[in-house]
């Protein structure tokens, strides 16, 4: 133990070492590491342990591998967890229980990078209100695991009806700085640790515009403006990249693993000029948005979000309902496609997050009418690889490939239409919802015993 | 001569305040559905003529007309127009600016005296989205906030033109369940004592005050901005007791509803809400109730159908939200359905209403899942077009493509549940309608980013 401990004492002053100079690049420095308990790990470290599957081909499907491509009459080979072939019917199923998948459709598990269940859970009565530490401007320190409550019934409700699979905890948007976010699969556990995605980086939640000036302007402090939201962070940055790390300070080093490229920020932002001055704020303090989550307005400048490499995670169709939310359009996720910006559909809501399929659809029929066409199967792409990628999962799951996680949803028809629903979902190749047998759904503890006992039963 | 000028200046203000021309409609070999229910009619036709509707069926039966047809692509739809209920269309602008939302009024002195019919502003960007997605009908209103009352609601058409209420104070609301506990000071006793106090009094107020009775399901106005009198706010003497809760304005109000003059709909949730809510029948037996959410209606299915109260359902929330829904389930609509009650799907419990087919298409989806109660496709889109219509008092007038109903016509380039669908032509009362809003400006604005001769704020 002590040795760990020495470890990340020295980890600690190499870095030191280094933010004293203060260019943006030393900022980064590589050797810098997450915060080490006394035992060696990593504090609250996953214990998530895939259950058993069956090997498994699906055959005769359509196929959409969540990387652009489509597959009729398509094959998907799974066993032990992973992917293991995707094709066309050709591909050999021996050793595998074949399930006929003729009229029926395959994508990747479908994922939500930008979800509060857990945080926000329901019942939602005050006693579950654990979103928002809305107590300080920046709080850099909290964890949202550490408010997830894994028996919320929202959890079983995304996997039977939206075939998710994984998902993007945040805290809420009340402060500039939120904390830090938790990347789970949407595997039922006793513990939050059982939860957590095995491998996921980090992110970090910050929000733009109204919200944070609102929650502390109404109390008399800093930020009450859009420019005090700005002065709040850049010092905050500031202050970051002169921590030398001699001290444990839970709030920077969150900001430090930013600093880093090891935590990605996901930063609440709705208008498009606000955005723009985001990206600037990241350059200048050496950092990367990894998406912007809303992001009603990034049809604006979907030139720019290409070009920095920033994914616009945003709703189909909310709009109006607080002033930055103004000029939300239909065509928003077409008009970023358009210009080769990267779009996730995201839901904030656990309703949506139910329906994230035809929320995909709806963005698409609205490029349609206009005559952008974009494929189904780059549509599929918007709620699977394109959030694994903001999130930093892609090279585990979001796409059917070889060697990635069997996060698999069997699809009792086309997923871009309102009239399919999820038939079967895997996670890790753990057959974890089957709308064809009553048993294999999921019910927390606290619906037992309730009346109606859990609608996916 | 200066009269007659004046005269002719009238004749013109009156002019431009009537709404344009109803325009007849011949369609053929479209897909039709009527919204009464049944399964669409894939070689259908519709004909309006003088702003009704003359024919809805399969194209067979078309009755000769020396109109011009309509254009049809391949591949349309013809619907009657989606109608919303419960909403809160053109109370509001933006909902987080206070300034611009009168949805709720919290320090207001008045509950059940508020009206929305003054305060409708046909100009609503959100009555224009709405009318662009299919939306032709709706009842607004305010929401319960100081009192658990809510206020009247409004029938409103979505047409672009300045009268949009057709019928004023169409009906009452009445929180109930959680909510209503805690506006009543922190419990349901405190609600139900408040009720029926209210009711009490208001019946007496009637008497005393010798207000006269309405028609229930008051007729609706015609064009014009006449939305009319309320005879119960005459100016009148009547002494009351010192110990009245209700303000002489809310105990006016309430008296249609005790007096069954005015339906009444109750907000509440949980199962045995609802029963005591059916129950109010025994005290006050005139009461034309209808209750609003009701996501555990599923578990008294049988005592809603055997109280013949419609219900304007939640369509999909399935989740235990409050401890007051925690039998909610997706299957909730089709089993009441099931039963016998008459459901409609409800425009407040999803993000706007606009997303009313969505969760129509939801149910029919539920159909084909095991265990799980959903709606045939003509079941569903009748949830959203003529149950609400019957609901809001407009059966047989609108949701629905019958001989005599208005002319509420959208066109579809597609099946109107499938996710994204939206309406190419809109018509109300056989008037087309313009599609374009402040959303629709911005995407064309935005089809490019092209600055190179100006900057955007010159697109337009």
């Amino acid at each position: 133990m002590k040795r760990y401990a020495l470890f990340a004492c020295a980890a600690a002053l190499a870095m030191a070492g280094c933010s004293t100079t203060g260019s943006a690049d030393d900022a980064s420095d590589k050797d810098w590491t997450a915060p080490v308990g006394e035992d060696g790990n990593a504090p609250f470290s996953s214990t998530y342990e895939r259950y058993p599957g069956r090997p498994t081909a699906l055959v005769g499907a359509t196929v959409y591998d969540g990387a652009g491509n489509r597959i009729d009459n398509g094959t998907v080979l799974f066993r032990d967890g992973e992917v293991v072939g995707v094709g066309d019917a050709s591909l050999d199923t021996s050793g595998y229980d074949v399930l006929d998948g003729s009229g029926k459709f395959v994508t990747p598990g479908i994922i939500d990078i930008h979800s509060h269940l857990g945080d926000y859970p329901t019942p939602s009565v005050d006693a579950h209100s654990d979103g928002n530490e809305a107590t300080s401007p920046t709080t850099p320190e909290v964890w949202a695991e550490h408010s997830v409550w894994p028996q919320d019934p929202g959890f079983t409700r995304a996997l039977a009806n939206g075939g998710v699979t994984a998902l993007q905890i945040l805290p809420g948007s009340a402060n500039l700085m939120g904390g830090r976010s938790v990347t789970l699969k949407n595997v039922p556990a006793r513990t939050v640790q059982g939860m957590k995605f095995p491998g996921a980086p980090y992110g970090f939640k910050m929000a733009c515009g109204e919200n944070p000036k609102r929650v502390y302007g109404n109390r008399g402090r800093m930020p009450s403006t859009r420019m005090g939201n700005f002065a709040v962070n850049r010092q905050t940055w500031l202050d970051a990249r002169a921590y030398d790390g001699k001290k444990r300070d839970l709030a920077k080093e969150t900001l430090k693993g930013v600093l880093d490229g090891e935590i990605l920020v996901h930063n609440h932002c709705y208008r498009a000029d606000e955005m723009a001055l985001v990206m600037d704020m990241a350059k200048e303090m050496g950092y990367k948005v990894s998406a912007f989550h809303h992001a009603v307005e990034a049809y604006k400048i979907g030139d720019l979000l290409r070009e920095n490499d920033v994914c616009s995670a945003i709703w189909a169709d909310w709009y109006g309902f607080k002033m930055e939310a103004y000029d939300g359009i239909l065509e928003n996720a077409a008009f970023l496609q358009r210009e080769g910006a990267c779009v996730v559909i995201h839901s904030d809501s656990a309703q949506d997050i139910q329906r994230l399929n035809q929320e995909a659809a709806k963005a698409q029929a609205a490029g349609r009418r206009l005559g952008i066409d974009i494929a189904d199967e780059t549509v599929i792409g918007w709620i699977t690889l394109n959030a694994a990628k903001a999130m930093g999962i892609d090279d585990m799951t979001g796409s059917l490939e070889p060697g990635k996680m069997a996060d698999v949803v069997l699809w009792n028809g086309d997923p871009l239409s309102v009239y399919s629903r999820p038939e079967k979902v895997w996670i890790d190749g753990a057959l974890m919802y089957d709308a064809l047998d009553r048993k294999r759904r999921p019910v927390s503890d606290f619906e037992l015993g309730q009346p109606g006992e859990g609608d996916v039963k | 001569m200066k009269r007659a000028l004046a005269f002719a200046a009238g004749l013109l203000a009156c002019a431009s305040a009537l709404p344009a021309a109803a325009q007849n409609i011949a369609m053929t070999g479209v897909t039709v559905a009527t919204g009464d229910g049944s399964d669409p009619i894939e070689n259908g036709a519709v004909v309006v003529e003088n702003g009704r509707v003359v024919y809805a069926g399969p194209a067979a039966g078309m009755p000769q007309t020396a109109m011009p047809l309509m254009e049809a692509a391949p591949g349309t739809w013809v619907t009657p127009g989606l109608v919303a209920t419960v909403t809160n269309l053109g109370l509001w602008d933006v909902g987080a600016v206070s300034e611009s939302n009168d949805i709720r009024a919290g320090d207001s002195p008045f509950s059940a005296a508020l009206d929305a019919a003054p305060i409708v502003n046909p100009a609503s960007q959100h009555i224009a989205v709405h009318r662009a997605a299919g939306v032709t009908r709706a009842a607004t209103v305010t929401s319960a906030s100081s009192s658990i009352f809510g206020g009247q609601g409004a029938i409103i058409d979505l047409g672009s033109d300045p009268q949009a209420v057709t019928r004023a104070r169409a009906f009452q609301t009445v929180s109930l369940g959680e909510s209503g506990a805690r506006l009543a000071g922190g419990s349901r006793a405190s609600a139900h004592a408040l009720l029926r106090n209210a009711l009490r009094e208001a019946n007496e107020f009637g008497s005393d005050a010798r207000i006269p009775g309405i028609r229930a399901r008051p007729a609706e106005q015609g064009v014009g901005d006449d939305v009319p009198l309320d005879p119960r706010l005459v100016d009148n003497r009547t002494e009351r007791g010192d110990d009245v809760l209700l303000s002489r304005f809310d105990a006016a109000a309430l008296v249609p509803v005790v007096r069954g003059e005015q339906p009444l709909y109750v907000m509440v949730e949980r199962a045995s809400d609802i029963r005591s809510v059916l129950a109010l029948k025994r005290e006050f037996a005139n009461l034309d109730l209808v209750l609003v959410g009701a996501s555990e209606g599923w578990l008294v299915a049988s005592d809603i159908a055997a109280a013949g109260v419609p219900v304007i359902a939640d369509g999909l929330d399935d989740l235990p939200q409050g401890f007051e829904e925690l039998a909610a389930t997706q299957s909730n609509i089709g089993r009441m359905v099931k039963a016998g009650v008459t459901v409609a799907i409800n425009a407040a419990a999803m993000e706007n209403p606009r997303n009313l087919n969505q969760y129509a298409g939801n149910l029919v989806a539920l159909s084909r899942i095991p265990g799980a109660d959903g709606l045939s496709w003509g079941q569903a889109f009748a949830a959203i077009t003529s149950v609400p219509a019957r609901i809001s008092g407009l059966g047989g007038r609108a949701g629905v493509l019958a001989p005599g109903a208005a002319g509420d016509v959208v066109i579809w380039d597609g099946d109107p549940l499938e996710v994204g669908a939206m309406p190419t032509r809109v018509f109300i009362d056989g008037v087309e309608q313009p599609l374009e809003n402040h959303q629709s400006r911005l995407r064309d604005r935005y089809r490019d980013l092209d600055e190179s001769d100006l900057p955007k704020a010159y697109d337009w």
